[in-house]
């Protein structure tokens, strides 16, 4: 007869389990996009390449004032001297900034006072997408702003932001309708040479969205952005600026998708956040960029530049993002802790799959005194993937009993992919207190056995054991964006090993 | 704005290389400098933009011209004038002078028939050559330009070989004395330790200054090779003096079940970096490196671990302590690198700096590079000052607070050493805390 604890052994680390676990996995490694369709809809674009002419079309067919002609001219001479970066653990092929079209609008764009002057085909598409515009309109939820390539399509809910002094627009319409703001806080927490994509963006951004929340008021519903990359050749440059004056509060979120194509499309955004006195503001992504296909053809490079300014004493910045998407991802959403007593904060998951490869983290940069930071990072990779956390924690030396907290979490299913960990720790005052946690490590076999052994089947019991482990960032995540990031990471996880 | 280093002159360096004779050498030898030679000709001296130098910044070392000691000089010293660099007793001593091995000064006798410890220049022009060349320049993967400086020259160093099972009883001490009579001197130093399949030893290296303010550089580059089931206590102590510099590299090849515990001290130097480099490449080996810095001044230390996981069920654990007063600065970089084989991988990595001064800056990158999926892999890394709970639970109990704070400066720093040995390496260390953070010198 067979030993019981040798049977025990056979069934947590024999064949079988094992050999189910390879074919989950590689089932779901072949799971196809679900957003990769494109819709057939008129667009007007511009020839490829990039000079001062295009520039100067672009600004010109958005009917831009002078004023911002000469800085995305400025921007764009910057960017000539900037180097590409090469220092994040990535492996692509640097992009022809030559064979991009920097500006794709769908045709037929007159005024639009209402969503029902919206072209039919777009709103159907934003339904395929799950963002019921029409719904939008009456329930009082989400205030969407919907970008399709280049243009802000649809913003929701205008009327009643408007009533408390809220602006959100499209960025073209802000420089149109508020010039005053955008000239003051354009450029001010990401200079337009801050790096090479960021001041790529600056010469070429499109669109994006514009958010001001004046004094003393809280935004009464979440804002939200969805992105769509749909026209080919094209790169999307958004530019998204939200500022919020003292004592106001805002919650943001974004989100994107785009069609499968073999060839990489170009996604290089910036994004700025200004927090007054007193001021709150969280900014959520779920970023689902098509990833390539499972031989790595194909995808969203993410190019990405994502910071905010606690400017104000007692400010709050807060990022929570959710990646899935891009063939390659390189993007550190950071805080400047400007204010005394502000608190940056950091939440995140990235999963990688096939051959995706993620660099991505924060950068903490403490000034003011009492300033308090929290990174939580979980990262899973799956695969053939590769998937990096890098962050920066600095304290500098007039931020007096800084405190800063770190964790790293990084989970390894399948022996193909890599995880990596890379903290910058920069302390440059005494009293700093820095604390700085990583782990690395596969599902615990033990937590498997333990969910079979009631019953669960191996697919659920995974898919319970990544949904814990992520739970802690889930939690700060608004409602509808948890209930998508957990249904993103189980699409993710489908027919596999969670 | 930083001396550019990527221009800086090669020349005096190639001049003095010119210098270097090569007759009486082997063959192997004389091609493997001439190698090394065209690769330091070609190799950009390190600069704060390569990301392994981000934070140390060596151009002052870059763009001095140092002069290379490429022949010994009479020393002219006696054992007692360095009598308190030496640990004395059963020890078997070897006292380098400037890079250049001291006969008169070292200690042989404890030595047993069959092991080596000696001048590698010695050896190389001697038919024991072959006791190197297998592993003489093939160790060392790290290269940098002054490695490959260190290579070109080659001249002398320390070389030890431990035969296959024997346990040497005796610990073995290095001594590199740097006299600064000469006003910036280079030496090239090259250490070589081979322990064989089933051997033991104990190695403690010092670097030490002897007079005052001299600026000199000693280019560092030492190879270790562990034979099966070997074991290696390491413990290396860098004190060179106020305007003297450090660059080295140290690199430990692991074979199958072989264990090296290592401890990097460093207490005295204007630009010091250890760079320790530890590659498992034998199943079931380990490792266990311990770090200690003190810093004061405006001087610079910068202590970078790369330690390779490239078979299955190795362990390695790290851990790295440093206390920094004035405008001192500590780069602290720690990386464990796990290849797809090592499954069953067990690291962990620990690295806590105290800040004494609001002008001290530490830099702490530990690092996690990981491809395969069955490990377990922490690290953790911590700054801070003495908690003012603990100084005042001092004060509570009647002591002063410079009292209070240099006791938990010196606990602190006591924490990282208890593994030390053998225990007289360990004394030593202590000694350096005490000079340091006795209370009349915190304040």
């Amino acid at each position: 007869m067979k030993e019981p604890s040798a049977a025990l052994e056979q069934a947590a680390y024999g064949g079988s389990r094992v050999e189910r676990s390879n074919r989950e996995v590689a089932a779901m490694a072949d799971r196809e996009y679900k957003y990769g369709w494109t819709t057939d809809i008129e667009t007007e674009t511009i020839p490829k390449g990039l000079n001062e002419n295009i520039i100067r079309m672009i600004s010109e067919k958005k009917g831009e004032p002078e004023w911002m002609l000469e800085w995305r001219l400025k921007a764009y001479r910057r960017w000539q001297e900037c180097v590409e970066p090469k220092w994040a653990k990535v492996v692509y092929e640097e992009p022809d900034f030559q064979a991009i079209r920097y500006y794709a609008a769908p045709k037929r764009r007159p005024q639009l006072n209402d969503l029902s002057e919206v072209d039919p085909t777009l709103l159907e598409t934003f339904e395929k997408l799950g963002i019921p515009l029409e719904e939008q309109k009456r329930l009082s939820g989400v205030a969407v702003d919907a970008v399709f390539d280049s243009v802000s399509v649809a913003t929701t809910h205008k009327d009643i932001l408007a009533k408390k002094g809220i602006i959100f627009c499209s960025m073209s319409e802000a420089i149109r309708e508020h010039p005053d703001l955008v000239q003051r806080y354009l450029g001010s927490v990401v200079p337009p040479g801050d790096n090479f994509y960021a001041a790529l963006n600056s010469a070429v951004f499109s669109d994006g969205s514009f958010v001001y929340v004046p004094k003393g008021v809280r935004c009464p519903m979440d804002l939200s952005t969805y992105f769509r990359i749909n026209a080919a050749d094209t790169g999307q440059f958004e530019r998204t600026l939200v500022i919020a004056d003292e004592g106001a509060e805002v919650s943001y979120l974004e989100g994107c998708t785009a069609p499968r194509r073999d060839e990489n499309q170009l996604h290089a955004a910036v994004v700025e956040l200004v927090a007054h006195k007193d001021a709150t503001i969280r900014y959520s992504t779920v970023q689902n960029w098509y990833a390539g296909d499972k031989d790595g053809r194909g995808g969203i490079y993410n190019f990405v530049t994502k910071r905010g300014k606690c400017l104000g004493d007692r400010s709050r910045i807060s990022w929570t993002q959710v990646e899935t998407g891009s063939a390659i991802t390189w993007k550190y959403p950071s805080c400047l802790l400007m204010g005394h007593d502000s608190v940056g904060e950091f939440y995140s998951v990235a999963l990688t799959r096939n051959r995706q490869q993620a660099d991505t983290g924060t950068k903490m940069i403490h000034i003011g005194r009492n300033t308090r930071s929290t990174i939580i990072s979980k990262t899973i990779s799956l695969g053939q993937s590769d998937n990096s956390y890098r962050g920066l924690v600095r304290i500098m030396p007039k931020a007096e009993n800084a405190r800063n907290y770190t964790q790293c979490d990084s989970l390894l299913i399948g022996n193909h992919c890599g995880a990596h960990t890379f903290p910058y720790i920069d302390a440059r005052n005494r009293t700093a207190s820095v604390e700085h946690e990583a782990s690395t490590s596969k599902i615990s076999e033990d937590q498997l056995f333990y969910c079979q052994s009631r019953g669960i089947s191996p697919e659920n019991a995974i898919s319970m054991v990544v949904n814990g482990f992520c739970k802690e960032v889930f939690d700060h995540l608004p409602m509808e964006f948890a209930v998508e990031a957990s249904k993103l990471l189980s699409i993710s996880l489908e027919g596999s090993v969670g | 704005m930083m001396p550019e280093t990527k221009t800086a002159p090669k020349q005096h360096y190639l001049a003095d290389l010119a210098g270097v004779p090569m007759n009486g050498r082997p063959a192997w030898l004389n091609a493997l400098r001439a190698d090394a030679t065209a690769r330091f000709q070609q190799a950009e001296y390190p600069h704060v933009r390569m990301e392994a130098w981000r934070h140390t910044n060596i151009a002052p070392i870059v763009n001095t011209p140092y002069a290379s000691a490429i022949a010994p000089t009479p020393h002219g010293l006696t054992r007692n004038a360095v009598g308190d660099k030496l640990f004395g007793g059963d020890w078997i001593e070897l006292v380098f002078v400037d890079g250049w091995f001291a006969p008169d000064l070292s200690r042989l006798s404890a030595m047993v028939p069959d092991m080596y410890a000696g001048s590698l220049h010695e050896v190389l022009g001697s038919p024991d050559a072959a006791l190197a060349e297998p592993h003489l320049g093939k160790v060392l993967r790290g290269e940098n330009a002054f490695t490959a400086l260190n290579a070109a020259f080659l001249r002398d160093g320390a070389l030890l070989h431990v035969p296959a099972n024997m346990v040497l009883q005796t610990p073995v001490h290095l001594l590199f004395l740097s006299t600064g009579r000469r006003e910036r001197l280079a030496a090239h130093i090259r250490n070589l330790l081979i322990l064989g399949r089933h051997s033991q030893a104990s190695v403690t290296v010092t670097y030490a200054a002897l007079s005052g303010d001299a600026d000199y550089l000693n280019n560092v580059a030492e190879e270790i090779v562990l034979g099966e089931n070997a074991h290696l206590d390491y413990c290396k102590i860098v004190n060179e003096g106020a305007s003297g510099n450090h660059l080295a590299v140290t690199e430990c090849l692991h074979a199958r079940d072989s264990r090296c515990r290592a401890f990097l001290a460093t207490v005295g130097g204007r630009i010091v970096r250890n760079e320790h480099r530890t590659r498992l490449e034998g199943q079931g080996a380990g490792c266990d490196v311990g770090g200690l810095y003190l810093n004061d001044g405006q001087r610079l230390i910068d202590n970078t671990l790369h330690i390779l996981h490239a078979q299955p069920q190795c362990d390695s654990r790290i851990h790295c302590r440093g206390i920094l007063n004035d405008e001192s600065r500590a780069v602290y970089l720690g990386k464990v690198h796990v290849l797809r084989a090592a499954q069953k991988t067990d690291s962990n990595q620990l690295n806590s700096t105290m800040l004494l001064s609001d002008k001290a800056i530490i830099d702490a990158k530990p690092q996690l590079e990981i491809y395969a999926d069955d490990v377990k892999c922490t690290h953790g890394a911590t700054v801070g000052a003495p908690p003012p709970e603990l100084v005042f639970y001092f004060r509570s109990r009647g002591m002063d607070e410079a009292t209070a704070r240099a006791m938990l400066t010196r606990g602190f720093a006591e924490e990282a050493i208890g593994d030390v040995k053998p225990e007289a390496v360990r004394d030593r260390i202590r000694r350096h805390i005490l000079e340091k953070y006795g209370a009349k010198r915190l304040g």
